[in-house]
């Protein structure tokens, strides 16, 4: 890959330095499973074979831990050379402390500005003029995953909005399928609860709720969702409790249940049990009457070293990450959708390629909540969402009421 | 004084083994109610192994099947070498089997240090009393309590000016602190027990603080240090908290890689091999109480129940 | 500690001065030899609650910082369903599992000093659970519990179709299944501190009650268990520490579900000092969470020192 050389020189011509040994550049990421662990391994592989440095593999299972021994270690002054995220405000504090690598001069360079979309994907990581972290791939949590056989049995067609699927939802318990899949854990929920907001919102009333924090618009329009929402839990099933994602997305694998509301890395559970897309199971995009594809997904920071020749290798690495080769093969292999247009995805299955098409037109991005709303926000819709869901006692009134106090306090 | 006088089995720690209750006599109800109830107790420990053992025996269409008490129709041992030798945890592909190293390594060098540190505290606690040491001593039961995260950001600071940050000290260290309030507790109620002549007949011979501690309070406590040596070989081997953030990525023990595979959050779940590795994970701790269990009242007997 | 010692308090106190007692004295070694022990109480431990409490009143978000925000960190906490709940939780599973663990444990203890055959082997099995990591515990009661895979389906399997036992998927029943696998993971240590107890009881107790026709149950009850303060103390500690901090168990079994109905306080620190990134809000329940200990704390030092004082106005 010639290409790579280039970059590599630049790298090392940008820092000025004259002989840069090779360098080690440990990685910190919460890819542990199958599909997950082949898309990481294009990247180190690809990492490799540019030249002496090397990719030293840290996996931490879960989210949660990696990103806290991430910021530990930056803490404690053994930063890693790079590590995962997702797009948000998590690590604000990193850039104003002055905790990361600048890689404003390697992406201005190759132009990130011009072919990293949409919009919303490079602003996670361009604040004030600067880059700050690599988009790799994005995930949309807009989609719908219905077995096809199960509606079939129950004798209805595939719901063509959420109110139709609640229409159909009885014909479907009565002949002895689970209508609703959800699993228990707070993200699941606060996810479905997420498309459905969107759904019945819309793209604008949504913006102006979650981004401009119109503590109005949220009291007149929410209390519509937390209704809608709860009248989904009847269809739920009694395991739900403390299910993870991927045992539920299971359910509608097996044919057990209707519909799983989940985000589109659900694809690759069918793909294991080498289900067909149009005939074992149907990926529908929300809301169905109008499409979109929300904006979440990973990136990678790059902490400040002190040693040159892992300053150079960080730099290769950003650049290798958004190799449109490297970015077909990754995302190939995730199940997610690259960061550029100009990548080869012909091997993608239909669905991908459906979320291809609607990722095109910008009126179709749903903008990641995670942009506007701090960790801790987020947080505490979670723990409302989840405690709405779980707790019937709780009326809608007090539901809304809470959630335009968590809008009206965010910052 | 005699040395016989001073020993530790006359101090309790085997004579006070023997059970209190009647001697039994005939087979009574009352006997076959014991037993009964031993039994059931016994069996209601015993489910959760039994469950993780067959299942770790079973391939995955049976698991499916549900059966979760049922002995394996066909026993194959796939998991277990799947979850010791190549089972994914990121890109690498080798299974428990580099964690179980550093676990050992952590865990060898751990427990003697904090326990050292902590049988020198209890006894300075109970016979070099000096200003301030019980309020020392208030503290660190109060350290007890602190939840782990929160005493974690300073001691990161901390440890990174000192350059042990992220290293094999720096774990010990971290293991000591953490492990200190109980063991200190342990101990001192342990030597708090001893007859205060002991102290005082070494004291008129001329004995100072370490000779006293070397001579004759180190070889005394050896019931209770076995007891401190299995609480501690548990609580460290299973840490994960810790090692993730202070061991540093060439000492990363093995409950990480147990995480990693346990947690695996696509694709299949693979019960059998999750309930291999856990097993494997707690093989040593395992070991060590079946190995010591009966050390472990005896210690417990020997002094740190008094006081 | 030596007579000599506690007669010269008793003169000190005569005279009207403080008591001070002997032992107290200025010790090179002991000092050097406890370094580390005062290291870690100061260095770390009052530190760290310094900081704690400080931070408390900042908004610091990632990293700790210094803008006071006064009480609000604390304003919000008391205002949030799920600090509430998290309270209300740690006192519901610190009551029942201490219950359980005390009282199953001293069965355990009383059953197991009845001369029985097999004692190793009946000790190992019940101790054997402490040997597994609470994740572990958790991971594996939480499958037991499943409703699809575990007790409840093995069950409706053997012919009774309509049974029900699965606590966890039920907002009022799950923090008993929390319980049920806490005490499962403990109540063997308990056991062996209460059995060690019963063991250093003096044999002439035994004697007399049976000379005065006593029930076993009875002095078991009544004569021999008040005689094990130590023990009881020993264990009891040893679980509040476990309550207190009570986390792993949790997330692995509940995650804090269903909804957050199973969430600790601990839980609540860890999670916004950690992925929530609000530091300040971290603290100020770690703080609140460490008031009730410095409370025993120093109410036990004072009984303590009263004690300690009626002891030497008695002489």
């Amino acid at each position: 890959m010639k290409k790579f050389a280039v970059v590599a020189a630049m790298a090392t011509a940008l820092l000025g330095s004259t002989a840069v040994h090779a360098a080690d550049v440990e990685v910190i990421h919460w890819w542990t499973s199958g599909g997950e662990q082949a898309a990481v391994s294009v990247f180190a592989r690809e990492f490799d074979a540019l030249g002496e440095d090397k990719w030293v593999d840290t996996a931490i299972a879960g989210g949660e831990n990696a990103r806290a021994a991430t910021l530990q270690r930056i803490l404690g002054g053994d930063a890693p050379g790079a590590a995962q995220f997702n797009p948000g405000r998590q690590y604000e504090e990193l850039i104003s402390g002055g905790m990361l690598l600048d890689l404003t001069p390697l992406a201005e360079s190759e132009g990130w500005a011009n072919f990293i979309r949409p919009a919303s994907i490079s602003e996670a990581c361009l604040v004030d003029g600067h880059w700050w972290c690599v988009p790799v791939n994005i995930h949309s949590w807009n989609w719908a995953w219905a077995s096809i056989p199960a509606f079939a049995k129950a004798g209805v067609e595939l719901p063509t909005s959420f109110d139709d699927f609640l229409a159909k939802a009885p014909k479907l318990k009565e002949a002895g399928i689970i209508p609703f899949a959800i699993g228990g854990e707070s993200w699941q929920i606060n996810g479905a609860f997420g498309v459905i907001q969107t759904s019945m919102l819309g793209l604008a009333d949504r913006e102006k709720i979650l981004k401009d924090k119109d503590v109005e618009l949220a009291k007149s329009l929410m209390p519509n969702v937390f209704t809608k929402f709860r009248e989904f839990k009847q269809f739920a099933d009694e395991g739900s409790a403390n299910r993870n994602w991927n045992d539920t997305t299971n359910l509608v694998v097996t044919d057990q249940a209707g519909i799983q509301v989940m985000g589109d890395w659900a694809r690759g559970e069918f793909g294991v049990a080498g289900k067909v897309a149009g005939t074992d199971y149907a990926c529908l995009a929300l809301p169905i009457d109008h499409p979109t594809v929300s904006t979440g997904g990973d990136i990678f920071l790059f902490p400040k070293q002190t040693d040159a020749a892992v300053e150079a290798a960080q730099l290769k690495m950003a650049s290798m990450m958004v190799n449109p080769q490297v970015q077909a093969l990754f995302n190939n292999a995730k199940g997610s959708m690259p960061i550029r247009d100009d990548v080869d995805m012909s091997l993608a299955d239909d669905c991908m390629k459906k979320g291809l098409e609607i990722i095109k037109d910008p009126a179709n991005i749903a903008v990641d909540a995670g942009r506007w709303l701090s960790n801790d926000t987020t947080g505490q819709m979670n723990d409302l969402v989840a405690q709405f869901w779980a707790d019937d006692s709780m009326t809608v009134d007090a539901a809304v009421e809470q959630y335009v106090n968590i809008l009206a306090t965010a910052e | 004084m005699t040395s016989e006088a001073l020993s530790p089995s006359k101090l309790g720690a085997s004579g006070a083994v023997e059970p209190r209750g009647a001697k039994p006599k005939k087979l009574t109800i009352a006997r076959v109610g014991v037993y009964a109830f031993l039994v059931i107790a016994a069996l209601f420990f015993l489910m959760p192994l039994w469950v993780m053992v067959v299942t770790s025996l079973k391939g995955l269409p049976e698991i499916r099947l549900g059966h979760l008490f049922n002995l394996p129709a066909e026993v194959t041992f796939e998991p277990w070498l799947k979850a010791w030798d190549t089972a994914c945890t990121g890109r690498d592909c080798n299974g428990l089997k580099p964690g179980f190293m550093n676990s050992l390594k952590i865990t060898l060098l751990s427990v003697p240090v904090s326990i050292v540190v902590a049988m020198i505290n209890g006894y300075a606690l109970s016979f070099w009393k000096y200003k301030g040491s019980d309020l020392l001593f208030g503290i660190l039961i109060f350290g007890a309590f602190v939840p782990y995260q929160v005493v974690i950001y300073p001691l990161i600071i901390g440890l990174s000016k000192v350059g042990l940050f992220a290293t094999l000290p720096g774990i010990v260290i971290v293991h000591t602190i953490f492990g200190m309030p109980i063991l200190t507790l342990l101990f001192r109620n342990f030597f708090a027990s001893l007859p205060p002549e002991l102290f005082k007949a070494a004291r008129v011979d001329g004995a100072g603080f370490w000779q006293i501690f070397f001579q004759i309070m180190l070889p005394m406590s050896v019931p209770i240090a076995i007891v401190a040596v299995i609480l501690q070989t548990t609580g460290i081997w299973n840490d994960f908290l810790f090692g993730t953030v202070f061991a540093g990525r060439e000492n990363m023990p093995m409950t990480v890689q147990l995480n990693n595979i346990v947690t695996t959050t696509t694709g299949v779940r693979e019960y059998n091999v999750n309930m291999a590795a856990t097993i494997l994970t707690a093989a040593v701790p395992l070991a060590v109480y079946f190995i010591s269990g009966k050390w472990f009242v005896r210690g417990i007997a020997a002094g740190a129940v008094k006081g | 500690m030596s007579q000599f010692a506690q007669s010269s308090d008793a003169a000190a106190l005569a005279s009207t001065r403080p008591p001070r007692r002997a032992r107290r004295k200025f010790n090179v070694m002991s000092i050097l030899g406890t370094t580390p022990m005062i290291l870690t109480a100061v260095g770390v431990f009052v530190v760290c609650i310094i900081f704690s409490f400080i931070w408390s009143f900042t908004n610091s978000k990632l990293f700790p910082n210094f803008n006071f925000v006064g009480l609000d960190q604390y304003y919000r906490l008391w205002a949030s369903d799920r600090w509430n709940i998290s309270v209300g939780n740690v006192f519901v599973f610190g009551i029942w599992s201490m219950v359980a663990n005390m009282v199953f444990g001293y069965l355990l203890a009383v059953f197991m000093d009845q001369r029985i055959q097999q004692e190793d082997l009946f000790r190992s099995i019940f101790l054997y659970p402490f040997a597994m990591s609470l994740v572990v515990t958790g991971l594996v009661w939480q499958w037991m519990f499943d409703p699809n895979l575990g007790i409840q389906s093995a069950v409706r399997q053997l012919g009774w179709t309509d049974f029900q036992f699965a606590p966890l998927t039920n907002q009022s029943t799950a923090i008993y299944g929390v319980v049920l696998g806490g005490v499962w993971n403990g109540v063997g240590v308990t056991m062996a501190i209460l059995l060690a107890g019963l063991r250093g009881v003096d044999g002439e107790i035994w004697k007399a009650a049976k000379i005065d026709g006593i029930p076993a149950w009875r002095t078991y009850l009544f004569i021999v268990l008040p005689m094990m303060k130590g023990a009881i103390l020993t264990a009891f500690i040893l679980q509040c520490t476990g309550v207190v901090r009570v986390f792993d168990i949790v997330i692995a079994m509940t995650q804090g579900g269903p909804g957050v109905s199973t969430q600790m306080p601990a839980i609540y620190v860890i999670q916004h000092i950690t992925d929530r990134v609000n530091v300040g809000q971290g603290m100020a329940a770690a703080s609140t969470m460490l008031l009730p200990v410095i409370a025993v704390l120093a109410l036990q030092g004072i009984l303590q020192w009263n004690a300690r004082r009626k002891k030497e106005k008695a002489l």
